[in-house]
């Protein structure tokens, strides 16, 4: 039975959705000149409906007969991806008059975006989990175009939409093997009949297509071609997007998916995770050594990092160890990433953009606080103690040691090598070679985003045991 | 004194001085270079300062960890610990030593960017003495991973013309070798519950476990080290990096390869240090002959100390593996006086290098004619190279042959065919730079030292004598810590049924007679 409660609940969701809707009237009437108002405005809803999600009751409640549901692993991913997306408009603002992207509908399909990943995150029905991945899908292909005047931008939009309508098709096919072999869509009841009998070969066929489906969106290999493409294509504030919020998301979604309904099955999804974060990494490792284009180099990287995330998530024995792990992970991706992105979005020199890595030559002579930050990030991605990176690679492969995932993790460590080369070949960019011309001086959003990064990298190591708690209790409502 | 975390005070003092420098000055004249040059020496100095207090304050008379300190950092029983106990705690006052002439010897040869140098140069320094002060696994493998980060750019950035090839080389070998580490570190906090390192040393890993946690160490430590055939990134790194990186490089780097090997695989695994014995022999035997005739050969002066260092760690190795007293004394010397003698010998490379601007051996000659102070200086290191007695050299060598020869007479053997050619290489390569005639003309108005550089390398030829005739303080700390390692190694052994002939080892006492005896 639904009551009125249920409605405290999907509050941050209401507040968005009012809110997007709102600033869709806005941006009707006064059209392109409101654009940095409704900027600021989002910010403020992000803002507000962090604020409120991370104040809701934290004890497990399921809400509308279960379709939704409420716990400490979902307010801290909620909070994360709000944080991800604010801190992303942060420093995107400065864009929006530059880059062809003035029209207030962005920020709306920003929002827009953001709920369907918060309904990902707190879905507990089959139904309103496609919902959610639909709703922020939709939005994402638009955001991947926005830019019309841009053939590749274009390309990279329909690449997403036609990759993406393939992924949902795979996903609606897992789930109806799963409804079909099961008798429901609610996680519970999938759960119970697991439990009850055993997984029947048509839940394994179906999980095996659901999980397809979820790769997709966080971009793991072997369902990973449409990354590089989309990352370099697409606007820079729009790329600095797609990396961080929507990773963190899909993610959470698939930690829910695997480890609610399905963990009675964990050693058949176990495989299934483990060959792709095996594929993942490795691929990210090698491919990324290529690379020219520093956003297309994110790409890969991206793609390395799910597949680190992965090694964590296989671990499904002790399910507390591995969730706080990917948690972990996750949360550090997203603020290393944030910080990479700052940086990549202040490489401008007269306005124009450049995202080449060789324009960051010598970088360190002419800004030495940003090539310091960089550098740090750099480091982190590689898993370098003593940033917080580290540790972050050290609780995953920890997770998966514990499992006796063997292979996985040696091969694991080994590829986390091959990677290290382009995130070195960066840093001897900046440091090793001849200066260019300085970049324009950052805008003070970027900075404020850039050294929040900086510092968080620094002294997660120093003072973990706030964060480590918190993905602990998270972890733990899950589990 | 144990109210102050002293470890901690030492440790993280340089990167006091690494912030002031780095919020305070701007490198923008002259007088800005000059005192940031001042700080960062004023800094090193007054951590040696400190770091002798740990020398003044130790008890000889236990093995136990001394200096602890605990605070909580990630749960789960892994722990911000710090101390040293006998093994380490010289390699601590060895960095601190150290550090101060890295930063004199690069006075004026660094005068691009040296406010980024002293910076990196204190950082590191932090990460040396981590390395041998933490008492957490984690911990330890966040110092010892970590150095490789200011390292990385300080060849990078004030390297030679293939410093990037070098750099990349570096960073990549070592990082291969560390990440197995990583695992095999997770790998006994499961077992064991715990990254600490002394309950791990009373933990016995399953036999079938230990094979592989001792492999996994190896890897990282080997790749340290260099053993043969991992040493390949040495040469190299040690070329292009500037005359400072050398020093600590050979000084200390290689180092915590040595130290790995004691505190971890050794007495952690003692089994499977049992089995692999002689495979660490074998490479050691290899390493001695093969890499002495690679020096013999060597065309570029820092290129030849390097093969030397690898072939003077290998003695290293083949002691330490000898589990025994008297190996295992000899292979900490032999580190100690390395870390003096190769560090003093890259110097004195740099002194010329400074001048003439050129590593080749070719390039110089009777430089004896025009510099007696040098000729007689570059000597005195040269004879400590080959381990004459008398020298600090001498006595490192002289123990690991006698642990060697009671184990494997074979491994004697090479070893001592090293020893010969040691002296080889190095002797001709004095001849080549300070004898003969004075011929080359750009060598005609070469200066003889100036005062920074006697200042630099006086003090080392003191200790150089010094320990060289009267070792007896240095065994005096080491001397309980080895006896007691070596006590549980072969406990563990007895326990696994493993130690059936009977023991092999003598004494320290015993050890510092034949040593005394000798002079």
């Amino acid at each position: 039975m639904s009551n009125e409660n249920d409605f405290l609940y999907i509050l941050p969701e209401l507040i968005l959705v009012v809110g997007a809707l709102i600033a869709l009237l806005i941006a009707g009437y006064s059209g392109k000149k409101s654009v940095g108002f409704v900027s600021n405005f989002a910010i403020g809803l992000m803002v507000l409906a962090g604020v409120v999600s991370y104040a809701l009751p934290t004890d497990v409640t399921r809400v509308f007969n279960g379709l939704l549901i409420n716990d400490n692993y979902s307010i801290f991913m909620k909070t994360l991806t709000l944080f991800g997306g604010a801190a992303t408009l942060l420093m995107i603002k400065s864009f929006l008059q530059s880059r062809k992207l003035d029209q207030p509908e962005f920020i709306v399909l920003i929002l827009f975006a953001i709920v369907g990943m918060m309904f990902m995150i707190s879905s507990n029905n089959l139904l309103t989990l496609y919902l959610g991945i639909e709703m922020q899908s939709l939005s994402l292909y638009i955001l991947a175009a926005f830019n019309r005047s841009s053939t590749k931008a274009t390309e990279s939009g329909l690449k997403y939409f036609i990759l993406g309508a393939l992924s949902s098709g795979m996903l609606l096919f897992g789930m109806s093997y799963i409804y079909g072999f099961t008798g429901s869509t609610s996680f519970d009841l999938i759960a119970e009949h697991i439990g009850a009998e055993g997984a029947s070969m048509g839940v394994i066929f179906g999980i095996t297509f659901l999980a397809a489906g979820l790769m997709f969106k966080i971009s793991a290999v072997p369902f990973h071609m449409w990354t590089p493409d989309v990352y370099e294509g697409a606007p820079t504030p729009v790329t600095a997007f797609f990396a961080t919020a929507p990773k963190v998301a899909a993610m959470a979604m698939i930690i829910r998916v695997l480890y609610s309904p399905f963990i009675e099955m964990g050693a058949d999804w176990q495989q299934i995770i483990v060959f792709v974060a095996l594929a993942s990494m490795v691929l990210g490792g090698f491919a990324g050594i290529a690379q020219k284009n520093i956003k297309r180099l994110m790409a890969y990287s991206s793609i390395a990092h799910m597949g680190y995330a992965l090694v964590g998530a296989a671990a499904y024995t002790e399910a507390g160890t591995a969730i706080q792990s990917v948690i972990l992970y996750m949360t550090i991706y997203l603020i290393t990433t944030l910080g990479v992105f700052a940086c990549i979005l202040g490489m401008k020199r007269g306005g124009d953009s450049f995202e080449k890595i060789s324009d960051l030559a010598g970088m360190w002579r002419n800004h030495p606080l940003i090539a310091i930050s960089l550098t740090i990030f750099m480091f982190s991605l590689t898993g370098m103690p003593p940033f917080a990176g580290f540790i972050a690679k050290y609780y995953v492969f920890s997770a998966a040691v514990n499992e006796g995932l063997w292979l996985l993790v040696v091969i694991g460590v080994l590829a986390s090598v091959v990677g290290a080369f382009y995130y070195l070949r960066i840093i001897k960019v900046i440091y090793f070679e001849d200066s260019k011309e300085a970049f324009d001086p950052m805008s003070i959003e970027l900075k404020i985003v850039l050294g929040f990064a900086t510092l968080f990298t620094i002294i997660f190591t120093i003072l973990p045991s706030s964060l480590l708690e918190l993905a602990q209790t998270a972890a733990q409502s899950l589990n | 004194m144990s109210e102050w975390p002293i470890l901690s005070i030492v440790t993280f003092f340089p990167l006091l001085g690494a912030a002031l420098i780095f919020l305070l000055i701007k490198e923008d004249s002259e007088q800005s270079k000059n005192n940031i040059r001042n700080i960062a020496l004023m800094t090193s100095g007054a951590t040696f300062l400190i770091s002798l207090l740990l020398w003044v304050f130790f008890d000889n008379t236990t093995a136990d960890m001394q200096f602890v300190e605990n605070a909580s950092w990630l749960g789960g029983n892994i722990n911000y610990k710090m101390g040293v106990d006998g093994i380490s705690m010289l390699f601590v006052i060895l960095t601190t030593f150290l550090l101060p002439f890295c930063i004199l010897a690069s006075w004026k040869t660094v005068q691009n960017n040296v406010k980024e140098f002293m910076i990196a140069f204190l950082v590191l320094e932090t990460f040396l003495i981590g390395v041998f002060s933490s008492l957490d696994l984690l911990v330890f493998y966040i110092f010892f991973e970590g150095g490789l980060i200011p390292l990385y750019l300080i060849i990078g950035i004030w390297g030679g013309k293939n410093r990037v090839y070098a750099s990349f080389k570096f960073f990549l070998f070592t990082l291969l070798g560390s990440v197995l580490m990583l695992l095999a570190i997770m790998a006994m906090y499961w077992d064991a519950g715990t990254t600490d390192i002394v309950e791990l040393l009373k933990h016995e890993f399953p036999a079938q476990m230990q094979t592989w946690l001792w492999l996994a160490f190896f890897a990282s430590f080997a790749v340290k080290m260099p053993m043969w055939p991992f040493h390949t990134w040495l040469p190299d790194a040690h070329v292009q990096a500037p005359t400072a990186g050398s020093v600590i490089l050979a000084g200390l780097s290689l180092k915590m390869g040595g130290y790995g090997f004691i505190r971890f695989n050794l007495a952690m695994f003692p089994e499977a240090s049992d089995d692999m014995q002689t495979f660490v022999f074998v490479l050691s035997a290899i390493a001695i002959v093969y890499t002495s005739l690679v020096a013999m050969m060597q065309k570029d002066m820092k290129k030849l100390i390097a093969y030397s260092s690898v072939a003077h760690m290998a003695f290293v190795t083949a002691g330490i593996f000898t589990a025994s007293t008297v190996g295992l004394q000899g292979a900490i010397f032999q580190m100690l006086s390395h870390g003096i003698v190769s560090s003093a010998l890259f110097l004195c490379v740099g002194v010329i290098y400074d001048r003439m601007h050129t590593r080749e051996i070719s390039a110089y000659g009777g430089l004896v004619h025009r510099m007696p102070y040098y000729a007689f200086i570059f000597m005195i290191f040269t004879m400590a190279n080959v381990g004459l007695p008398g020298t600090i050299g001498f006595i490192g060598e002289v123990l690991t042959l006698a642990a060697m020869f009671q184990v494997s007479t074979w491994m004697a053997l090479f070893a001592t065919t090293g020893v010969i050619l040691s002296a080889g290489y190095a002797l001709w390569l004095y001849r080549r730079v300070i004898f003969g005639e004075l011929e080359k003309e750009s060598l005609r108005d070469i200066l003889d030292m100036d005062k920074r550089e006697k200042y630099i390398l006086v003090p080392m030829i003191c200790i150089t004598i010094f320990f060289g005739f009267y070792p007896q303080p240095i065994f005096n700390v080491t001397s309980i810590s080895v006896d007691h390692l070596i006590e549980n190694n072969r406990h563990d052994m007895e326990d696994a049924g493993r130690l059936s002939h009977e023991p092999r080892i003598k004494t320290m006492d015993a050890a510092g007679d034949a040593a005394a005896t000798t002079h």
